[in-house]
Protein backbone atom coordinates (compact mmCIF):
# COMPACT_ATOMS: atom_id res chain seq x y z
CA UNK A 1 0.00 0.00 0.00
CA UNK A 2 1.25 3.49 -0.77
CA UNK A 3 2.07 5.36 2.38
CA UNK A 4 1.27 8.88 1.32
CA UNK A 5 -0.81 10.91 -1.07
CA UNK A 6 0.77 11.88 -4.36
CA UNK A 7 -1.01 13.65 -7.21
CA UNK A 8 0.85 13.79 -10.52
CA UNK A 9 -0.37 16.11 -13.29
CA UNK A 10 -3.98 15.65 -12.25
CA UNK A 11 -6.64 17.30 -14.39
CA UNK A 12 -10.35 16.97 -13.93
CA UNK A 13 -13.14 18.00 -16.25
CA UNK A 14 -16.69 17.71 -15.02
CA UNK A 15 -19.13 16.42 -17.64
CA UNK A 16 -22.43 18.26 -17.46
CA UNK A 17 -25.68 17.33 -19.08
CA UNK A 18 -26.85 19.98 -21.54
CA UNK A 19 -23.86 22.24 -20.91
CA UNK A 20 -20.22 22.59 -21.87
CA UNK A 21 -17.87 20.33 -19.90
CA UNK A 22 -16.34 22.28 -17.04
CA UNK A 23 -12.56 22.22 -16.59
CA UNK A 24 -12.11 22.19 -12.83
CA UNK A 25 -8.49 21.24 -12.19
CA UNK A 26 -5.54 21.75 -14.50
CA UNK A 27 -2.39 19.60 -14.14
CA UNK A 28 -1.97 19.70 -10.40
CA UNK A 29 0.98 17.93 -8.80
CA UNK A 30 1.15 17.61 -5.08
CA UNK A 31 2.78 15.37 -2.50
CA UNK A 32 1.74 15.11 1.10
CA UNK A 33 4.61 14.45 3.50
CA UNK A 34 3.97 11.95 6.30
CA UNK A 35 2.66 13.71 9.40
CA UNK A 36 2.26 16.97 7.56
CA UNK A 37 -0.75 19.27 7.67
CA UNK A 38 -1.22 20.67 4.19
CA UNK A 39 -3.73 23.45 3.65
CA UNK A 40 -5.29 24.10 0.26
CA UNK A 41 -6.52 27.64 -0.19
CA UNK A 42 -8.15 29.23 -3.17
CA UNK A 43 -11.13 31.31 -4.20
CA UNK A 44 -14.65 29.93 -3.81
CA UNK A 45 -15.59 27.41 -6.45
CA UNK A 46 -12.02 26.81 -7.63
CA UNK A 47 -12.25 23.06 -7.20
CA UNK A 48 -10.84 22.49 -3.73
CA UNK A 49 -13.60 20.04 -2.81
CA UNK A 50 -13.17 18.24 -6.12
CA UNK A 51 -9.48 17.85 -5.33
CA UNK A 52 -10.41 16.23 -2.02
CA UNK A 53 -12.84 13.84 -3.66
CA UNK A 54 -10.13 12.84 -6.15
CA UNK A 55 -7.68 12.29 -3.30
CA UNK A 56 -10.21 10.14 -1.47
CA UNK A 57 -10.79 8.05 -4.57
CA UNK A 58 -14.44 9.10 -4.81
CA UNK A 59 -13.76 10.60 -8.25
CA UNK A 60 -11.41 9.49 -11.02
CA UNK A 61 -9.16 12.12 -12.62
CA UNK A 62 -9.67 12.91 -16.29
CA UNK A 63 -5.90 12.67 -16.72
CA UNK A 64 -2.91 12.25 -14.44
CA UNK A 65 -2.52 9.86 -11.55
CA UNK A 66 -3.57 9.82 -7.93
CA UNK A 67 -1.69 7.53 -5.57
CA UNK A 68 -3.14 7.42 -2.11
CA UNK A 69 -3.68 5.22 0.91
CA UNK A 70 -7.29 5.16 2.16
CA UNK A 71 -8.31 8.65 3.24
CA UNK A 72 -11.17 9.51 5.59
CA UNK A 73 -13.25 12.46 4.47
CA UNK A 74 -14.91 15.07 6.65
CA UNK A 75 -17.19 17.10 4.39
CA UNK A 76 -18.02 20.73 4.84
CA UNK A 77 -21.26 20.42 6.77
CA UNK A 78 -20.03 17.61 9.00
CA UNK A 79 -23.01 15.48 7.97
CA UNK A 80 -23.97 13.69 11.08
CA UNK A 81 -26.87 11.26 11.10
CA UNK A 82 -29.86 12.97 12.73
CA UNK A 83 -31.29 9.69 14.05
CA UNK A 84 -28.18 8.62 15.95
CA UNK A 85 -26.68 9.98 19.16
CA UNK A 86 -23.11 11.23 19.40
CA UNK A 87 -21.62 7.83 20.20
CA UNK A 88 -23.34 6.10 17.30
CA UNK A 89 -22.48 8.92 14.93
CA UNK A 90 -18.82 8.62 15.81
CA UNK A 91 -19.04 4.82 15.71
CA UNK A 92 -20.17 4.90 12.07
CA UNK A 93 -16.54 5.10 10.97
CA UNK A 94 -15.81 1.75 12.62
CA UNK A 95 -19.07 0.05 11.80
CA UNK A 96 -18.47 0.94 8.14
CA UNK A 97 -15.42 -1.33 8.35
CA UNK A 98 -17.49 -4.09 9.91
CA UNK A 99 -16.56 -3.62 13.57
CA UNK A 100 -19.31 -4.85 15.89
CA UNK A 101 -21.69 -2.35 17.45
CA UNK A 102 -20.42 -2.81 21.01
CA UNK A 103 -16.74 -2.57 20.13
CA UNK A 104 -17.36 0.43 17.86
CA UNK A 105 -19.26 2.28 20.59
CA UNK A 106 -16.53 1.62 23.11
CA UNK A 107 -13.83 3.10 20.91
CA UNK A 108 -16.10 5.98 19.91
CA UNK A 109 -16.61 6.87 23.58
CA UNK A 110 -12.81 7.07 24.04
CA UNK A 111 -12.56 9.68 21.32
CA UNK A 112 -15.49 11.70 22.63
CA UNK A 113 -13.75 11.85 25.99
CA UNK A 114 -10.52 12.96 24.35
CA UNK A 115 -12.38 15.74 22.54
CA UNK A 116 -14.06 16.86 25.74
CA UNK A 117 -17.49 15.65 24.71
CA UNK A 118 -18.12 12.94 27.28
CA UNK A 119 -21.27 14.61 28.67
CA UNK A 120 -22.79 14.70 25.21
CA UNK A 121 -22.53 10.98 24.44
CA UNK A 122 -26.28 10.51 24.23
CA UNK A 123 -27.13 13.80 22.56
CA UNK A 124 -28.48 13.76 19.04
CA UNK A 125 -26.90 16.19 16.54
CA UNK A 126 -29.78 18.67 16.76
CA UNK A 127 -29.10 19.02 20.48
CA UNK A 128 -25.46 20.03 19.89
CA UNK A 129 -23.99 23.43 19.09
CA UNK A 130 -22.33 24.01 15.73
CA UNK A 131 -18.88 23.68 17.27
CA UNK A 132 -19.82 20.45 19.04
CA UNK A 133 -21.21 19.00 15.83
CA UNK A 134 -17.94 19.67 14.01
CA UNK A 135 -16.00 18.18 16.90
CA UNK A 136 -18.14 15.07 16.66
CA UNK A 137 -17.63 14.90 12.90
CA UNK A 138 -13.88 15.13 13.50
CA UNK A 139 -14.03 12.36 16.10
CA UNK A 140 -15.80 10.22 13.52
CA UNK A 141 -13.23 11.03 10.84
CA UNK A 142 -10.29 10.23 13.12
CA UNK A 143 -11.92 6.99 14.24
CA UNK A 144 -11.83 5.76 10.68
CA UNK A 145 -8.17 5.00 11.43
CA UNK A 146 -6.92 6.15 8.07
CA UNK A 147 -3.34 7.43 7.74
CA UNK A 148 -4.66 10.61 6.08
CA UNK A 149 -7.70 12.68 6.92
CA UNK A 150 -9.24 15.15 4.49
CA UNK A 151 -11.06 18.07 6.10
CA UNK A 152 -13.22 20.17 3.82
CA UNK A 153 -13.80 23.63 5.33
CA UNK A 154 -14.25 22.11 8.80
CA UNK A 155 -15.00 25.46 10.45
CA UNK A 156 -16.90 27.22 7.68
CA UNK A 157 -20.16 27.17 9.62
CA UNK A 158 -18.67 28.46 12.88
CA UNK A 159 -18.48 32.00 14.22
CA UNK A 160 -15.12 33.72 14.78
CA UNK A 161 -14.83 32.84 18.47
CA UNK A 162 -15.77 29.18 17.99
CA UNK A 163 -13.19 29.01 15.20
CA UNK A 164 -10.35 30.00 17.48
CA UNK A 165 -11.45 27.36 19.98
CA UNK A 166 -11.91 24.84 17.17
CA UNK A 167 -8.36 25.41 15.95
CA UNK A 168 -7.21 24.44 19.41
CA UNK A 169 -9.12 21.16 19.73
CA UNK A 170 -8.38 20.24 16.14
CA UNK A 171 -4.62 20.55 16.57
CA UNK A 172 -4.64 18.76 19.92
CA UNK A 173 -6.66 15.87 18.49
CA UNK A 174 -4.46 15.67 15.39
CA UNK A 175 -1.29 15.97 17.47
CA UNK A 176 -2.21 12.82 19.38
CA UNK A 177 -2.98 10.83 16.31
CA UNK A 178 0.14 11.41 14.19
CA UNK A 179 -1.62 11.63 10.87
CA UNK A 180 -1.24 13.60 7.69
CA UNK A 181 -3.97 16.13 7.09
CA UNK A 182 -5.33 17.63 3.92
CA UNK A 183 -7.15 20.77 4.98
CA UNK A 184 -9.29 22.72 2.56
CA UNK A 185 -10.20 26.23 3.56
CA UNK A 186 -10.97 29.60 2.03
CA UNK A 187 -9.79 31.33 5.19
CA UNK A 188 -6.19 32.33 4.51
CA UNK A 189 -5.49 33.17 8.13
CA UNK A 190 -6.82 29.82 9.32
CA UNK A 191 -4.52 28.05 6.87
CA UNK A 192 -1.54 30.01 8.23
CA UNK A 193 -2.53 29.21 11.82
CA UNK A 194 -2.96 25.47 11.33
CA UNK A 195 -0.82 24.22 8.46
CA UNK A 196 2.81 23.21 7.99
CA UNK A 197 2.49 24.11 4.32
CA UNK A 198 -0.07 26.12 2.39
CA UNK A 199 -0.76 25.46 -1.27
CA UNK A 200 -2.47 28.26 -3.17
CA UNK A 201 -4.80 27.43 -6.05
CA UNK A 202 -5.89 29.79 -8.84
CA UNK A 203 -9.50 30.36 -9.87
CA UNK A 204 -11.05 27.59 -11.99
CA UNK A 205 -9.60 25.74 -13.78
CA UNK A 206 -7.36 25.54 -10.73
CA UNK A 207 -3.61 25.42 -11.11
CA UNK A 208 -1.06 25.44 -8.35
CA UNK A 209 0.19 29.03 -8.07
CA UNK A 210 2.24 29.13 -4.89
CA UNK A 211 3.44 27.20 -1.88
CA UNK A 212 4.18 28.70 1.50
CA UNK A 213 6.01 26.77 4.21
CA UNK A 214 5.56 27.62 7.84
CA UNK A 215 7.72 26.62 10.79
CA UNK A 216 6.86 26.07 14.42
CA UNK A 217 4.15 24.33 16.34
CA UNK A 218 0.45 24.75 15.69
CA UNK A 219 -1.95 26.39 16.36
CA UNK A 220 0.08 29.54 15.80
CA UNK A 221 -1.06 32.84 17.21
CA UNK A 222 -3.05 34.79 14.69
CA UNK A 223 -0.97 37.85 15.42
CA UNK A 224 2.44 36.15 15.21
CA UNK A 225 4.89 37.50 12.58
CA UNK A 226 5.02 34.04 11.02
CA UNK A 227 1.27 34.02 10.36
CA UNK A 228 1.18 37.62 9.17
CA UNK A 229 4.02 37.02 6.71
CA UNK A 230 2.42 33.83 5.40
CA UNK A 231 -0.92 35.60 5.06
CA UNK A 232 0.77 38.35 3.04
CA UNK A 233 2.47 35.83 0.75
CA UNK A 234 -0.73 33.81 0.19
CA UNK A 235 -2.84 36.88 -0.54
CA UNK A 236 -0.36 38.24 -3.03
CA UNK A 237 -0.28 34.83 -4.75
CA UNK A 238 -4.07 35.06 -4.97
CA UNK A 239 -3.68 38.52 -6.54
CA UNK A 240 -5.23 40.48 -3.70
CA UNK A 241 -3.52 42.84 -1.31
CA UNK A 242 -4.26 42.25 2.35
CA UNK B 1 -57.09 18.39 19.92
CA UNK B 2 -59.72 20.46 21.73
CA UNK B 3 -60.09 22.69 18.69
CA UNK B 4 -60.61 19.62 16.53
CA UNK B 5 -63.40 18.43 18.83
CA UNK B 6 -64.98 21.88 18.70
CA UNK B 7 -65.01 21.82 14.90
CA UNK B 8 -66.66 18.39 14.95
CA UNK B 9 -69.24 19.59 17.49
CA UNK B 10 -70.03 22.65 15.36
CA UNK B 11 -70.47 20.53 12.22
CA UNK B 12 -72.76 18.12 14.08
CA UNK B 13 -74.81 21.08 15.36
CA UNK B 14 -75.24 22.44 11.82
CA UNK B 15 -76.24 19.00 10.57
CA UNK B 16 -78.80 18.56 13.37
CA UNK B 17 -80.17 22.03 12.69
CA UNK B 18 -80.53 21.30 8.99
CA UNK B 19 -82.42 18.03 9.67
CA UNK B 20 -84.84 19.77 12.05
CA UNK B 21 -85.45 22.85 9.91
CA UNK B 22 -85.63 21.26 6.44
CA UNK B 23 -87.79 18.35 7.50
CA UNK B 24 -85.66 15.98 5.36
CA UNK B 25 -86.81 12.34 5.61
CA UNK B 26 -84.61 10.50 8.12
CA UNK B 27 -84.37 7.60 5.67
CA UNK B 28 -82.45 9.93 3.36
CA UNK B 29 -80.48 11.88 5.94
CA UNK B 30 -80.66 10.79 9.56
CA UNK B 31 -79.79 13.48 12.09
CA UNK B 32 -76.78 13.11 14.40
CA UNK B 33 -79.23 12.18 17.17
CA UNK B 34 -80.61 9.33 15.03
CA UNK B 35 -77.06 8.16 14.26
CA UNK B 36 -76.16 8.37 17.94
CA UNK B 37 -79.22 6.32 18.79
CA UNK B 38 -78.26 3.70 16.19
CA UNK B 39 -74.70 3.63 17.55
CA UNK B 40 -76.14 2.65 20.94
CA UNK B 41 -78.90 0.21 19.93
CA UNK B 42 -76.79 -1.53 17.25
CA UNK B 43 -73.64 -1.60 19.36
CA UNK B 44 -73.47 -5.41 19.34
CA UNK B 45 -73.61 -5.64 15.54
CA UNK B 46 -71.23 -2.71 15.09
CA UNK B 47 -68.69 -4.05 17.62
CA UNK B 48 -68.44 -7.50 16.06
CA UNK B 49 -68.29 -5.91 12.58
CA UNK B 50 -65.54 -3.57 13.80
CA UNK B 51 -63.47 -6.51 15.03
CA UNK B 52 -63.76 -8.21 11.63
CA UNK B 53 -62.80 -5.08 9.68
CA UNK B 54 -59.99 -4.17 12.05
CA UNK B 55 -58.60 -7.70 11.68
CA UNK B 56 -58.65 -7.44 7.88
CA UNK B 57 -56.93 -4.07 8.07
CA UNK B 58 -54.22 -5.33 10.41
CA UNK B 59 -53.49 -8.36 8.24
CA UNK B 60 -53.67 -6.38 4.99
CA UNK B 61 -51.43 -3.61 6.29
CA UNK B 62 -48.88 -6.14 7.57
CA UNK B 63 -48.74 -7.82 4.18
CA UNK B 64 -48.49 -4.41 2.50
CA UNK B 65 -45.64 -3.36 4.79
CA UNK B 66 -43.58 -6.50 4.14
CA UNK B 67 -44.09 -6.36 0.38
CA UNK B 68 -43.53 -2.61 0.27
CA UNK B 69 -40.23 -2.82 2.16
CA UNK B 70 -38.98 -5.60 -0.13
CA UNK B 71 -40.09 -3.74 -3.25
CA UNK B 72 -38.62 -0.42 -2.12
CA UNK B 73 -35.25 -1.98 -1.26
CA UNK B 74 -35.16 -3.76 -4.63
CA UNK B 75 -36.09 -0.64 -6.54
CA UNK B 76 -33.61 1.47 -4.59
CA UNK B 77 -30.66 -0.87 -5.02
CA UNK B 78 -31.21 -1.90 -8.63
CA UNK B 79 -31.59 0.49 -11.50
CA UNK B 80 -33.06 -2.20 -13.72
CA UNK B 81 -35.71 -3.02 -11.10
CA UNK B 82 -36.49 0.68 -10.83
CA UNK B 83 -37.00 0.90 -14.57
CA UNK B 84 -39.00 -2.30 -14.88
CA UNK B 85 -41.00 -2.65 -11.65
CA UNK B 86 -41.75 0.94 -10.66
CA UNK B 87 -43.99 1.73 -13.67
CA UNK B 88 -45.93 -1.50 -13.04
CA UNK B 89 -46.49 -0.46 -9.41
CA UNK B 90 -47.80 2.93 -10.46
CA UNK B 91 -50.06 1.36 -13.08
CA UNK B 92 -51.41 -1.13 -10.54
CA UNK B 93 -52.81 1.77 -8.53
CA UNK B 94 -54.98 2.93 -11.43
CA UNK B 95 -57.05 -0.27 -11.46
CA UNK B 96 -60.41 0.60 -9.85
CA UNK B 97 -60.77 -1.40 -6.62
CA UNK B 98 -64.50 -2.21 -7.11
CA UNK B 99 -63.64 -3.96 -10.39
CA UNK B 100 -60.96 -6.25 -9.01
CA UNK B 101 -62.76 -6.65 -5.68
CA UNK B 102 -65.58 -8.70 -7.26
CA UNK B 103 -63.13 -10.64 -9.40
CA UNK B 104 -60.95 -11.48 -6.41
CA UNK B 105 -63.98 -12.75 -4.50
CA UNK B 106 -64.76 -15.11 -7.37
CA UNK B 107 -61.14 -16.16 -7.47
CA UNK B 108 -60.24 -16.39 -3.75
CA UNK B 109 -63.63 -17.00 -2.11
CA UNK B 110 -65.83 -15.23 0.40
CA UNK B 111 -63.61 -15.38 3.46
CA UNK B 112 -60.77 -13.13 4.63
CA UNK B 113 -58.45 -13.85 1.67
CA UNK B 114 -59.69 -11.30 -0.88
CA UNK B 115 -60.19 -8.62 1.77
CA UNK B 116 -56.58 -8.88 2.91
CA UNK B 117 -55.38 -8.80 -0.70
CA UNK B 118 -57.39 -5.68 -1.48
CA UNK B 119 -56.36 -3.83 1.69
CA UNK B 120 -52.73 -4.75 0.97
CA UNK B 121 -53.09 -3.60 -2.64
CA UNK B 122 -54.42 -0.20 -1.59
CA UNK B 123 -52.02 0.27 1.34
CA UNK B 124 -48.87 -0.91 -0.36
CA UNK B 125 -48.36 1.97 -2.76
CA UNK B 126 -48.09 4.94 -0.36
CA UNK B 127 -45.68 2.92 1.78
CA UNK B 128 -43.41 2.14 -1.19
CA UNK B 129 -43.44 5.76 -2.31
CA UNK B 130 -42.79 6.95 1.26
CA UNK B 131 -39.79 4.65 1.66
CA UNK B 132 -38.36 5.51 -1.76
CA UNK B 133 -38.77 9.22 -1.03
CA UNK B 134 -36.95 8.79 2.25
CA UNK B 135 -34.15 6.90 0.52
CA UNK B 136 -33.88 9.48 -2.26
CA UNK B 137 -33.77 12.33 0.25
CA UNK B 138 -30.51 11.19 1.83
CA UNK B 139 -27.74 13.73 1.63
CA UNK B 140 -25.41 12.45 -1.11
CA UNK B 141 -22.43 13.70 0.88
CA UNK B 142 -23.35 11.44 3.78
CA UNK B 143 -23.04 8.57 1.33
CA UNK B 144 -19.63 9.92 0.29
CA UNK B 145 -18.54 9.90 3.93
CA UNK B 146 -19.63 6.30 4.40
CA UNK B 147 -17.78 5.38 1.21
CA UNK B 148 -14.63 7.15 2.36
CA UNK B 149 -14.87 5.04 5.53
CA UNK B 150 -14.80 1.97 3.30
CA UNK B 151 -18.36 0.69 3.77
CA UNK B 152 -19.48 -1.67 0.99
CA UNK B 153 -22.83 -1.01 -0.73
CA UNK B 154 -25.07 -3.18 1.44
CA UNK B 155 -23.49 -2.02 4.65
CA UNK B 156 -23.99 1.61 3.59
CA UNK B 157 -27.62 0.74 3.02
CA UNK B 158 -28.00 -0.79 6.45
CA UNK B 159 -26.09 1.86 8.42
CA UNK B 160 -27.02 5.06 6.64
CA UNK B 161 -29.85 4.67 4.17
CA UNK B 162 -32.33 2.40 5.95
CA UNK B 163 -32.60 4.56 9.10
CA UNK B 164 -32.93 7.66 6.95
CA UNK B 165 -35.92 6.10 5.17
CA UNK B 166 -37.86 5.39 8.40
CA UNK B 167 -39.74 8.70 8.61
CA UNK B 168 -40.84 8.36 4.98
CA UNK B 169 -42.02 4.81 5.63
CA UNK B 170 -44.10 5.94 8.59
CA UNK B 171 -45.63 8.82 6.67
CA UNK B 172 -46.56 6.40 3.90
CA UNK B 173 -48.03 4.03 6.45
CA UNK B 174 -50.17 6.79 7.97
CA UNK B 175 -51.65 7.58 4.55
CA UNK B 176 -52.06 3.85 3.87
CA UNK B 177 -54.03 3.26 7.08
CA UNK B 178 -56.60 5.87 6.19
CA UNK B 179 -57.18 4.90 2.57
CA UNK B 180 -57.05 1.17 3.19
CA UNK B 181 -60.24 1.53 5.25
CA UNK B 182 -62.03 2.36 1.99
CA UNK B 183 -60.45 -0.70 0.39
CA UNK B 184 -61.74 -2.90 3.21
CA UNK B 185 -65.29 -1.60 2.74
CA UNK B 186 -65.24 -2.28 -1.00
CA UNK B 187 -63.85 -5.73 -0.39
CA UNK B 188 -66.56 -6.58 2.14
CA UNK B 189 -69.29 -5.29 -0.12
CA UNK B 190 -68.00 -7.30 -3.07
CA UNK B 191 -68.68 -10.51 -1.22
CA UNK B 192 -68.74 -11.42 2.43
CA UNK B 193 -70.99 -11.82 5.42
CA UNK B 194 -69.33 -9.66 8.07
CA UNK B 195 -67.48 -6.42 8.64
CA UNK B 196 -68.51 -2.77 8.64
CA UNK B 197 -68.76 -2.62 4.85
CA UNK B 198 -71.17 -5.54 4.96
CA UNK B 199 -73.24 -3.82 7.69
CA UNK B 200 -73.53 -0.70 5.52
CA UNK B 201 -74.49 -2.74 2.48
CA UNK B 202 -77.19 -4.65 4.40
CA UNK B 203 -78.59 -1.60 6.21
CA UNK B 204 -79.38 0.55 3.18
CA UNK B 205 -81.91 -1.75 1.42
CA UNK B 206 -83.52 -2.43 4.82
CA UNK B 207 -84.05 1.34 5.18
CA UNK B 208 -81.82 1.37 8.29
CA UNK B 209 -80.00 4.51 7.11
CA UNK B 210 -79.04 5.57 10.61
CA UNK B 211 -77.32 2.20 11.13
CA UNK B 212 -75.33 2.67 7.91
CA UNK B 213 -74.23 6.11 9.11
CA UNK B 214 -73.35 4.66 12.50
CA UNK B 215 -71.13 2.09 10.76
CA UNK B 216 -69.42 4.90 8.86
CA UNK B 217 -68.78 6.72 12.14
CA UNK B 218 -67.18 3.59 13.61
CA UNK B 219 -65.08 3.18 10.47
CA UNK B 220 -63.84 6.78 10.64
CA UNK B 221 -63.05 6.42 14.33
CA UNK B 222 -61.03 3.30 13.56
CA UNK B 223 -59.00 5.06 10.85
CA UNK B 224 -58.48 8.12 13.02
CA UNK B 225 -57.33 6.02 15.98
CA UNK B 226 -54.83 4.12 13.81
CA UNK B 227 -53.57 7.39 12.31
CA UNK B 228 -53.05 8.98 15.72
CA UNK B 229 -51.36 5.84 17.01
CA UNK B 230 -48.85 5.91 14.14
CA UNK B 231 -48.22 9.63 14.69
CA UNK B 232 -47.51 8.89 18.35
CA UNK B 233 -45.16 6.07 17.34
CA UNK B 234 -43.32 8.46 15.03
CA UNK B 235 -42.81 11.18 17.66
CA UNK B 236 -41.74 8.56 20.18
CA UNK B 237 -39.35 6.53 18.05
CA UNK B 238 -38.16 9.19 15.63
CA UNK B 239 -37.99 12.37 17.72
CA UNK B 240 -35.67 14.19 15.29
CA UNK B 241 -38.42 14.23 12.62
CA UNK B 242 -40.73 16.07 15.01
CA UNK B 243 -38.02 18.63 15.53
CA UNK B 244 -37.52 19.16 11.84
CA UNK B 245 -41.24 19.70 11.34
CA UNK B 246 -41.41 22.31 14.10
CA UNK B 247 -38.37 24.11 12.71
CA UNK B 248 -40.03 24.62 9.34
Amino acid sequence: MVSTLELTDVSFTRQRRGAQPLAVLDRISLKLEPGETLALVGPNGCGKSTLLELACGLLTPTSGTVQAPPIALMPQRGLLMPWANAVDNAALALRAEGVSRTAARERARDWLVRLGMSEFEDARPHELSGGMRQRLALARTLLAGRPIVALDEPFAALDAISRIEAARWLTSALGESDRSVLLVTHDVEEAAVLADRVVVLSPRPATLVAQVRLAGSVPRLRTSPEVLAAREAILSALGVSG
Amino acid sequence: MIRGLLVIAALLGLWELYCVLSGVDQLVLPSPTDVGHALWTDRGILWSALLVTAGELLLGLSVALVVAIAAAIGIHLSRSLRNSVYPVLVASQTVPIPVIASLLVVWLGYDTGPKVVIVALVAFFPVVVGILDGLAGIDPELDLVARSFGAPRLRRFRLVEAPAALPGALTGLRIAVVISVIGAVFAEQAGGDSGLGFVIQQALPQLLTARAYAAVVVLSALALAAFLLLTAVQTRLLPWTRLRQSEQ
